[in-house]
């Protein structure tokens, strides 16, 4: 494949995103975007263990017997799920805390199964390698803004700091409790695909129709 | 591509040879650095409600072991009679494996923190930083909304007073229920009574606003959007002060009998 590295690591930013247009991984998007700070250890988490899956994955993507490749797929992501849960354990312990579950559901993430199959298993390593930093980052981008909002509109606080100072600590801003549970996550991530596809029409999928008739006078074969 | 089974199983067993090699040794690598994690977490959770480490002071790995073993001291408590042993605690101490534990443990009759198995002998904490005790630190646990929520309870050695009260374990939604890690609530609780004068436990999470500790001695303010959570706190601190649990220590500490 031609792909240059660098649209393998920036188209899925915005024109290739992977929760914004293929809709993959939101899921955990829902579960640890309530504060900057995990949304972020977690970003670094995906993308760790997206390079290293889509890495391993095309290394050996020619010996892989086709009959058992989605389960080879996963014995190897879930090798580097537990390390990473156990480096976040070992180093950013107060963090790890919070992430808790959400870690090891990183096996489940639609997004680094999706690569692995759609990706790594037809390109080389190096192409991997990118393909894996442009989607973990496309992933983070999406964790990271609905996490802002939620942290901002849900406590007032970014990162840990205060912005809006809440009323429960002596000022004015009411945090919107809705914010903080998980529909709010799929409100922003609604408003975060419809915001792309409004800046670039051409992600707009062509609008479907169930049991559409054909028009009259239609003489072709409809099967 | 197809291959044929031996070869199938053959790379089957490979990739998870490899994989399990891998795993293993960063569980080895990182096993102490972890567990030192723990340890690190748990002890300063133990300093915080003994309010021997002022808000946002942030503590060093050091700092935390000689603050601990500079001030408190672990000790056994039957939870039956309510008698404290006199050596101190083994370090080894892990309450959830006494628990489990038929010889060391027993379950105790349905409750409404939803505590099932607990170890005959409890650690408590003695706050000694000088000759005499400062305060009392028990361990807590009970049901919260989505799993048991862990915490201390430190009390002053009149066995009443709370001095404070923090979780080191909960699974409470961010925001809602996880306020109970917010330090403004916690700075509710200290000098409010846990029991009343014949020990029985009073305190309560309500609803909505409770004043001041002279005006409510018994009651605590509750966590918008979280009353489960809230009943939960209110549970376990009835389970753990009460006749099941800890009752009997406090009221040999009430009588004066112990020092």
């Amino acid at each position: 494949m031609a792909a240059k590295p660098k649209e393998l690591a920036f188209d899925p930013l915005f024109d290739n995103n992977p929760i914004g247009l293929q809709v993959l991984g939101i899921c955990s998007a829902l579960a640890v975007t309530t504060a900057m700070d995990t949304a972020f250890v977690m970003s670094l988490a995906v993308i760790g263990v997206l390079v290293g899956s889509n890495v391993a994955i095309s290394l050996i993507r020619e010996h892989i017997p086709s009959s058992i490749r989605i389960i080879t797929q996963l014995v190897i992501i879930s090798s580097l799920v537990i390390i990473a849960d156990q480096i976040l354990k070992a180093f950013v312990y107060s963090i790890s805390l919070q992430l808790s579950v959400f870690v090891g559901l990183i096996i489940t993430n639609c997004i680094i199964m999706g690569r692995a199959e759609a990706f790594a298993m037809q390109n080389g390593p190096k192409e991997s390698f990118f393909d894996g930093i442009g989607n973990g980052l496309g992933y983070s981008v999406v964790l990271l803004s609905v996490a802002f909002f939620r942290e901002l509109f849900g406590t007032g606080r970014v990162a840990g700091f205060t912005i809006l100072q809440p009323v429960s600590e002596g000022g004015w801003y009411v945090p919107n409790g809705l914010m903080v549970l998980a529909p709010a996550a799929f409100l922003l991530i609604g408003c975060f695909i419809w915001a792309v596809r409004s800046w670039k029409p051409e992600q707009v999928e062509e609008e479907f129709h169930i049991g559409a008739l054909p028009e009259p006078g239609f003489e072709g074969d409809l099967r | 591509m197809r291959h044929d089974v031996r070869y199938t199983v053959l790379f089957a067993a490979g990739v998870c040879l490899v994989c399990s090699l891998v795993v293993a040794s960063t569980a080895v690598l990182l096993r102490d650095r972890i567990a030192e994690n723990v340890l690190l977490d748990r002890q300063q959770k133990v300093l915080s409600v003994a309010g021997l480490v002022a808000s946002g002071e942030e503590l060093s790995k050091e700092e935390i072991k000689s603050r601990f073993e500079k001030n408190l001291v672990a000790k056994l408590v039957d939870m039956q009679s309510g008698v404290m042993l006199d050596e101190p605690a083994p370090a080894a101490y892990n309450a959830r494996k006494l628990a489990l534990d038929p010889a060391t443990g027993f379950a105790p009759p349905p409750n409404a923190a939803k505590v099932r198995r607990m170890p005959k002998q409890g650690l408590v904490y003695l706050i000694k930083p000088n000759d005499h005790v400062e305060g009392i630190i028990l361990p807590v646990e009970g049901l919260g909304l989505w799993g048991t929520l862990y915490g201390y309870v430190a009390l002053a050695p009149d066995a009443r007073t709370i001095r404070g009260l923090t979780f080191y374990q909960h699974k409470e939604t961010p925001g809602l229920g996880g306020e109970i890690d917010n330090p403004r609530w916690r700075a509710l609780w200290p000098g409010r009574l846990a029991t009343d004068e014949a020990g029985q436990p009073m305190i309560r999470v309500i609803k909505g606003r409770a004043g001041p500790p002279d005006e409510d001695p018994y009651e605590v303010d509750g966590l918008s959007g979280a009353t489960i959570t809230s009943n939960g706190v209110t549970n376990l601190m009835h389970f753990w002060l009460g006749d099941e649990a800890f009752g009997p220590y406090l009221a040999t500490l009430r009588d004066g009998r112990s020092n």
